[in-house]
């Protein structure tokens, strides 16, 4: 039963859309402004093709080293009668309160000279550093996205299918390689598809592992030269690789819609005994753990204690401050457009809506430096006057998280359905005392996580401050970015463990908003 | 005077050739359980939408107690028309309790009045002792007592019910059938409702319209609509009865299973209607038209056996002492008249 969507809708709706394929556009028009000969020396030089060996093989690396690790974590803790299972899930999702940056400055600051490492040992220790220390970092960082994936797959997998394999003849072996593994690949794919994004635009591990990946060189372009054209092209080139890869994962994703057949509830899975393999469970969980939480909280922890940590409290409160002032109103709106967003895709469906809500998702999926160039590109050629401002800040913070808000109004309408809009309207209601006495409260939850959500995400975030913040601006992340990136260690440990702390609390926060709405 | 009139209603969903609901009308007398019977798709669902006001349709008339509330370039808005409406799947406010979803309707009460008005209907729905509770720690059977307490609540004009009984389980909806019949008769309550399902309509209903296509086939009483079916499409949605076409000779039909009577003189090519209960099988005779059963499906009581004709096939309800196994020739003989049908 379709409607035209009203105009309240279809208005911010498109703006969003707007805004978020101009800057991309102008990137690409900025690219092309040069004479071809240049041009083509730009696109056919040989870095272009290490730099995308580098990138590809990071990915691979992480998203490698993130399934050898959130797969067994996720069977062990859905599956087994392992003691302790809820501690080790807690264990499991822990790193993502780190963002990468913190646990390369971590992982970095444990072998530094007069590092924790060398005040044990007297010598610093191993330097992990370029592409082993990028890959390390951004694995610590992104198992738990995995694992989550693969925990809520294993969780909701109905286990009568492996009862069948069994009774059709397969031993248990075969039965996980051919009915359990299989099953898993669509919520994998997932979970595999926002690694590969995460890692595609990280700016922040890869710059302080001095590794160069497209995000990386195309930073260093662009602060090294004025001549913005090679560093259009980069951005385009990274936009080009996410494209391509984000496409092919669709595709698959698509073929492979898995959904249980049948009806009633799906039973209960036994737990499979550990036995003699408990102890080598725990040791590679005590691992894990290690590396993941105690490294960089021992990091951390260390330099506070260090002479340097508490010379400038004033400019911990500045920064704070910063970081509020841009992060509060992006949460703001990013949560207010989300719920004209989720309204025209849930209650409109048609090629338009569709449309204008992937272009939220493309704003997500866009590297942030590539996005932040483009909004550079547009600004200074059409407006000037909003050139590192504050308010283009929020503006590109709140079109590139706006997806992560989405989802949560989504799922809160999935509730507030017409039908419960229309009982309210036969019992007397009209329709502004409806929405205000029945469709709120109702997304008022979901609303809550999506501002958490996006305020956790401009909290931590990188790359778009550097490029887009105004002059002389302070956030918790800048400030500590550039703490490091001088070797500063023990100045940069008060702002990592602020974003430490605040992620924590923000994400306990969210997991408690969500764990009540069950 | 009719309670609720519906005249010539005409719906067309965007994007569809098919009108959805294609010149309807129908009346609902006061104190009455109106049944709206049909196929998925026949248009039920959105005739009883347009009649709460949540679709608009794009011509004909609606008038409820009087008032005209569609249709004459009046339009009275869902919230301002006295109907209630018991969805389908319920459609409970999940953020208020049991008791808050009943109040909800019940603004037009001075405030002190409302808890006291809410309770007497939870009780009389025996749901008091869930009145704190919320609508997601309920079962089934309770939800739908909830949705049809909050619908009754304000005394509407009329109550509408979207497929009441669909969500509930089979072993449920006897029960739940014969309780709400109950107190809509206690209080004297019209309501309207929509199923797919014939035994529930016939079950329910004071009166059955029988939809087909957006338009209303024919309305009667359970008894009518079973026993004298109008056309071809009531017959067999109806009891599924057998439907066979023949030459008319005045009082009887030649058809593929040999002479039947009719219930009133026809000439030319005729339609009946032969309920399966309604026919008898015997050993097959030399110059009589037979048939060859070709199943037999035991149902404990009874019997279901298809027999096929040369150029027609038959369903025949008999009793546990049928003689006849599949394969075996046998002959098909009326034992009540056929019905002609359109």
């Amino acid at each position: 039963m379709k409607r035209t969507p009203p105009w309240f809708l279809t208005v911010p709706a498109l703006a969003v859309g707007l805004a978020v394929l101009v800057p991309i556009g102008y990137l690409a028009a900025r690219a092309f402004d040069a004479d071809p000969a240049t041009l083509r020396d730009l696109v056919w030089r040989a870095r272009n093709l290490e730099l995308l060996a580098n990138t590809l093989a990071l990915a691979s690396v992480v998203i490698a080293a993130s399934t050898l690790v959130a797969l067994p974590l996720a069977w062990l803790t859905t599956r087994t009668d392992l003691p302790g299972r809820f501690v080790v899930t807690l264990l499991s999702i822990l790193p993502l309160a780190i963002p990468g940056y913190v646990v390369g400055y971590a992982l970095l600051g444990i072998g530094a000279p007069h590092g924790p490492l060398s005040s044990i040992f007297g010598v610093g220790g191993p330097r992990l550093s370029g592409f082993v220390g990028a890959a390390v970092a951004l694995t610590i960082y992104n198992f738990p996205l995995v694992y989550l994936h693969l925990r809520t797959a294993f969780a909701s997998m109905d286990p009568s299918l492996t009862d069948a394999a069994r009774s059709l003849g397969l031993s248990p072996r075969r039965v996980f390689e051919r009915v359990t593994l299989p099953q898993l690949v669509p919520a994998y794919l997932s979970s595999v598809l926002l690694v590969l994004l995460y890692v595609l635009g990280d700016f922040g591990v890869v710059s302080l592992m001095r590794f160069e990946t497209f995000s990386y060189a195309l930073y260093l372009q662009y602060i090294a030269s004025l001549d913005r054209t090679y560093a259009a092209w980069l951005a385009l080139m990274l936009l080009a690789i996410t494209t391509t890869l984000v496409v092919a994962e669709f595709r698959l994703l698509r073929d492979l819609a898995l959904e249980r057949t049948g009806l009633g509830a799906p039973p209960k899975a036994r737990p499979r005994r550990l036995g003699a393999w408990t102890t080598p469970a725990y040791a590679f969980i005590g691992v894990v753990a290690l590396a993941s939480v105690a490294l960089p909280v021992w990091s951390i922890v260390y330099w506070m204690g260090q002479r340097g940590a508490w010379t400038d409290a004033n400019e911990l409160v500045r920064s704070f401050a910063g970081s509020l002032s841009v992060s509060a109103p992006a949460a703001f709106l990013a949560t207010l457009l989300a719920v004209p967003m989720a309204f025209l895709s849930r209650r409109h469906a048609s090629g338009l809506t569709h449309v204008l809500e992937r272009s939220a998702y493309i704003g997500y999926a866009t590297p942030a430096l590539a996005f932040a160039l483009g909004w550079v590109v547009v600004v200074l050629r059409a407006a000037p006057w909003f050139y590192q401002t504050a308010a283009l800040l929020v503006l590109a913070y709140t079109l590139h998280f706006l997806a992560q808000a989405i989802g949560p109004v989504r799922a809160g309408l999935h509730v507030a359905t017409p039908r419960i809009e229309e009982a309210s309207r036969s019992l007397g209601l009209g329709p502004l005392a409806t929405f205000r006495r029945v469709t709120l409260p109702i997304l008022r939850p979901g609303l809550t996580a999506a501002a958490i959500l996006v305020f956790l995400s401009c909290l931590k975030e990188l790359p778009l401050t550097i490029i887009l913040s105004p002059l002389d601006f302070e956030t918790l992340a800048l400030n500590m970015y550039a703490f490091t990136t001088e070797a500063m260690f023990a100045e940069a440990a008060p702002y990592a463990l602020s974003i430490v702390l605040l992620s924590a609390l923000l994400t306990s926060i969210l997991f408690h908003k969500v764990g009540e709405e069950r | 005077m009719s309670l609720l009139l519906v005249e010539d209603l005409f719906l067309r969903f965007r994007g569809q050739a098919r009108p959805a609901v294609d010149g309807l009308s129908f009346a609902v007398e006061r104190g009455e359980i109106f049944g709206l019977l049909g196929p998925s798709g026949s248009g039920k669902t959105s005739t009883l939408r347009m009649i709460a006001g949540f679709e608009r349709p794009e011509r004909g008339r609606i008038v409820l107690d009087g008032r005209a509330i569609e249709g004459d370039g009046a339009f009275v808005p869902p919230e301002r028309r006295n109907v209630g409406f018991v969805f389908q799947e319920f459609a409970l406010f999940p953020h208020l309790t049991v008791m808050e979803n009943v109040m909800f309707g019940l603004h037009g009460l001075p405030r002190g009045e409302r808890a006291g008005r809410a309770m007497e209907i939870l009780e009389r729905a025996q749901l008091a002792e869930h009145a704190a509770r919320y609508p997601r720690q309920l079962s089934g059977g309770q939800q739908q007592r909830v949705a049809l307490a909050r619908a009754m609540a304000p005394r509407p004009h009329v109550i509408l019910m979207d497929e009441p009984f669909g969500s509930l389980d089979p072993d449920l909806r006897e029960d739940a059938r014969r309780k709400i019949a109950d107190v809509f008769r206690e209080h004297a309550m019209s309501a309207v409702f929509v199923t797919h399902d014939q035994t529930e309509a016939l079950g329910f209903a004071d009166r059955i319209g029988v939809m087909r296509e957006g338009r209303i086939e024919q309305v009667g009483t359970p008894e009518e609509l079973y026993n004298k079916p109008r056309t071809r499409f009531v017959a067999s949605f109806i009891g599924g009865s057998n439907i066979l076409s023949g030459i008319g000779r005045g009082d009887c039909v030649m058809t593929p299973i040999g002479r039947v009577p009719i219930d009133r003189d026809a000439t030319g090519n005729v339609t009946i209607a032969l309920r399966p209960e309604h026919l008898q099988l015997e050993a097959a005779t030399a110059g009589e038209p037979s048939g060859q059963v070709v199943s037999r499906v035991f149902h404990g009581h009874d019997l279901t056996i298809r027999v096929a004709f040369a150029e027609a096939e038959v369903s025949v309800w008999d009793d546990y002492r049928c003689p006849f196994r599949v394969g075996e020739a046998v002959r098909v003989r009326p034992r009540e008249k056929g019905v002609v049908v359109e």
